[in-house]
């Protein structure tokens, strides 16, 4: 890594906390302008007007937005995330039962995913065209296709109803045996798959052709180069910039946008967190997992532009 | 001024420790009915004034051999999120009733038939049901074992009267004009109008008592059941057996892991896969599922819950008695009952009291689906061949397919009705009431006086048609200040005839609470307050593995 590459790190991240700052200004704004706020949320529909008073003055309700905005940005930076609104607890709390869980389902479903997902685009760019990439084809489009909540419920529907091997519900804290891990997170694992896996290796097929198709590689060929040393050695390495870019997109949906597979297999995740928090309108708890996910994303993305770059020796040395 | 003792309505607390006691020791339903005999319990209507104990005996005929102790459950409600509270001012959703049930006791509780009967208070008096006496029961102590005392009554009910406190019954508890201690285990209550009903009152789970002082709800501290062994807002709560329960012999269940999973058909998953022992809010489209499992039954439990057809009475055509009288004739209960409900339902009678609860007036004739009635008090009020729209909305349960049902009778009385679906989002507060014709909802509320107070009185202000009754209103402050059970009887019974005759409001059908149960699970009955057998079934039913 080169001072050209640290420039790039330093600038990004400069850049990131600048979009941070942004994202969480309009988040701001956007919950603001939701009818209703926390206090007559709380309080339902039998509330009294000077109950929802009181408990907006308790709650500081009762200040200009900018004024609770800057408040919250204050605290932030000394390291207070808030307090939730809805039931006193600090949100750093509330973050740290979900946050493992949600990271835990995203590794087991990038551990699966991803290899199956390079294994299926690779093999449809070597047979372009062929019997096998028009069945892959076909089968990952479908894949996209169907929703997942479908996915889901049938595939509760068979292995749990059914024929009783799986677990309906994932529940992460009981787990004292990798084969009750296994039975656990089998379904949801197997659902987010069907979604992400179909995206990742239609990518990862154009990025091969796109290789494939170059002249070195005709080069390579004519020099007799057997096909699977020519895809692994030769394209793939210039196709990582694209593939990672592609992997990097379908994570960061496994960080904030699983809400469906949260709330089928009850799984206490980060998304239905968010989601709770946007009803209640626990503003805290809404900027704290936004800036979780904006983060993840942010993070992300840089990790695969460096993915690309240091597996590309002309940018590596520009 | 005479003191009225309402231990006719209420078994005392001793008697049903005695009972417990003796079910314990193996007493048979004979013995135990001779027991409360002896105690001068006038039986009225024998099933009704025994709660708890009583419910116990019921089951004991179902299932020889009392409840076996041991054993842990898990149970899915149907909505849960970081809002989830324990502190019982707040409970907001089935799932928060549930679990403050688990940890709490109310000074009264609800039987089947929601009677109250006596819980942590050991008698109540009144005079002339305005003054009121509470005498707690002594032995009790809380989780943190703190000794139950008039100081942690008077707490737990005056917090309410706090804005802050954010009290969901803040507005039911405006007519408790003092409440103070009168001696450890005394507490005096002054009305500022008397309210025969006050026992009910303190039975409703928002009323549950915790110990004086109380900042920290999230610890669960009451004198329940069961303790908190953990409990995440949004995730869930397990709740381990209370060993010196003050009720010997329960709870049965040594440990209940209560989650939530919003998704209906997930939840019957959830269930039929064996991952959960009990779930309520069963659509009745999933029953057919349950049913063909052998390891599970459904629980049609009949509520106090009703969709209702509201006709304004302050605007035409509502204003005419006949077109009301005709609408309420255009409703086929029996179809409703059967295509909207798949007969998970009862029949209603225009008047907001289901069959099987207290007072319900089973003198009144039912009214009947007449579609040539209605044609001829259409023709007489010059309606005949009108056209009308008819507001629905998937917020009221049942609404929109009640509505097309309508439709379709009234065209046979030449009618014309313009089925107008509405959506759920913002229905409560710009739609309902504001139509000549529209549909309500109302869930079970704890007695006939809130009831009527908060749906029918002319000045109420969710007085759905707009009804207005000066005898109907009169009826109701002499009732709630009468304290002879048998004259208040009389009294709802006129005023759910009044309500029947001439309120704007039909109620088709009562819906029942479905709930779906694992066959192993002993004990489990119904209580018309809502599901998981008014949210109370933790201290009642045990796992027969």
């Amino acid at each position: 890594m080169n001072s050209n590459t640290l420039w790039l790190v330093g600038r990004r991240l400069g850049a990131a906390i600048v979009t941070l700052l942004i994202v969480s200004m309009v988040v701001f704004a956007i919950t603001a302008v939701l009818p209703g706020d926390a206090a007559q949320q709380s309080l339902g529909q039998f509330a009294t007007p000077e109950q929802v008073a009181a408990l907006r003055l308790k709650l500081g309700l009762d200040q200009p937005g900018v004024l609770r905005y800057l408040h919250w940005l204050m605290n932030l930076l000394s390291g207070d995330m808030g307090q939730s609104v809805s039931n006193a607890m600090p949100v750093s709390e509330l973050m740290a039962g979900r946050v493992p869980n949600t990271l835990m389902l995203a590794a087991a479903t990038a551990l699966v995913s991803v290899p199956v997902a390079l294994i299926l685009g690779i093999g449809s760019a070597m047979g372009r065209g062929g019997r096998i990439d028009s069945f892959l084809s076909f089968f990952t489009l479908a894949m996209v296709a169907v929703p997942e909540f479908l996915v889901a419920t049938l595939a509760v529907l068979i292995f749990a109803v059914n024929l009783g091997w799986l677990s309906a519900l994932s529940y992460a804290s009981d787990i004292t045996s990798p084969w009750q891990f296994m039975r656990t997170y089998a379904l949801p694992v197997m659902t987010l798959c069907c979604v992400i896996v179909a995206q990742m290796a239609r990518m990862t097929r154009a990025a091969v052709i796109d290789q494939l198709d170059s002249p070195y590689v005709e080069m390579a060929r004519l020099k007799g180069v057997s096909p699977m040393r020519i895809v692994l050695r030769h394209a793939l390495p210039n196709a990582i910039g694209p593939i990672a870019n592609a992997i990097a997109l379908s994570l960061s949906y496994l960080l904030g946008g699983v809400v469906i597979v949260e709330t089928i297999f009850n799984y206490p995740g980060i998304a239905s967190l968010m989601v709770d928090a946007v009803t209640n309108r626990d503003m805290a708890l809404v900027q704290a997992c936004t800036m979780l996910f904006c983060t993840a994303y942010l993070g992300l993305v840089l990790i695969a532009d460096l993915c690309a770059i240091l597996s590309n020796p002309r940018l590596r040395n520009q | 001024m005479t003191d009225n003792k309402i231990d006719s309505q209420l078994i005392s607390g001793q008697d049903s420790l005695r009972v417990f006691e003796g079910l314990n020791r193996g007493m048979s339903r004979r013995n135990a009915l001779q027991m409360l005999g002896v105690a001068g319990v006038a039986a009225v209507g024998a099933g009704s004034l025994f709660g708890a104990a009583g419910k116990l005996f019921a089951e004991e005929a179902a299932a020889p051999g009392k409840g076996k102790p041991g054993g842990r459950i898990r149970v899915a409600g149907m909505s849960s999120s970081t809002a989830d509270t324990l502190d019982p001012a707040k409970g907001a959703l089935s799932t928060d009733y549930v679990r403050h049930f688990m940890f709490y006791n109310g000074l009264t509780r609800f039987d089947m038939h929601l009677v109250p009967q006596l819980e942590l208070a050991e008698r109540i008096d009144n005079t002339d049901a305005t003054l009121w006496t509470i005498t707690l029961r002594k032995d009790v102590t809380f989780h943190n074992g703190k000794t139950l005392s008039a100081a942690d009554v008077v707490f737990s009910l005056l917090r309410h009267k706090d804005p802050l406190t954010g009290s969901k019954v803040m507005p039911l508890m405006e007519q408790f004009a003092e409440i103070k201690a009168t001696g450890t285990n005394e507490v005096q209550i002054r009305l500022s109008a008397p309210n025969a009903e006050l026992p009910s009152i303190l039975a409703v789970s928002h009323l549950l008592i915790v110990p004086e002082g109380t900042t920290d709800f999230n610890q669960g501290i009451g004198t329940g059941p069961f303790k908190v062994k953990e409990f995440k807002p949004g995730v869930r709560s397990i709740a381990a057996r209370n060993t010196s329960y003050w009720k010997p012999g329960l709870p049965y269940l040594d440990e209940i892991e209560f989650i939530a999973i919003a998704d209906e058909p997930s939840r019957v998953n959830a269930l039929l896969s064996g991952d959960v022992h009990m779930i309520n809010e069963v659509n009745p489209r999933s029953t057919t599922r349950i049913k063909a499992s052998a390891k599970h039954r459904v629980v049609d439990a009949p509520s106090g819950n009703y969709t209702d057809l509201i006709i304004r009475q302050d605007q035409m055509p509502g204003k005419s008695a006949e077109f009301t009288q005709a609408m309420k004739h255009l409703m086929d209960r029996e179809q409703i009952k059967s295509a909207v409900f798949r007969g998970f339902a009862v029949v209603g009678n225009d008047h907001p009291i289901a069959p099987g609860s207290r007072y319900y007036n089973a003198d009144l004739p039912q009214t009947v689906y007449d579609p040539e009635k209605a044609r001829f008090l259409l023709k007489k009020a010059g309606m005949e061949s009108i056209s009308m729209p008819l507001v629905a909305s998937p917020a009221a349960t049942g609404s929109v397919d009640i509505a097309v049902l309508l439709q379709q009778s009234a065209k046979q009385a030449g009618l014309k009705l313009d089925v107008n679906r509405l959506p759920s989002d913002g229905y409560w507060s710009n739609h309902w009431m504001k139509h000549p014709l529209s549909f309500g909802n109302i869930n079970p509320r704890p007695n006939a006086d809130v009831m009527f107070s908060q749906f029918f009185q002319s000045k109420a202000p969710w007085n759905e048609s707009g009804w207005q009754n000066d005898q109907f209103d009169q009826l109701l402050m002499l009732a709630r200040g009468e304290t002879d059970d048998a004259k208040r009887s009389k009294m709802y019974a006129d005023m759910q005839t009044l309500v029947h005759d001439h309120s704007g409001i039909g109620v088709p059908v009562f819906i029942s609470n479905i709930d779906g149960v694992d066959q192993r699970i002993k004990g489990y009955g119904s209580n018309p307050l809502g599901g998981f057998m008014g949210y109370m079934f933790a201290e009642q039913v045990w796992l027969d593995a």
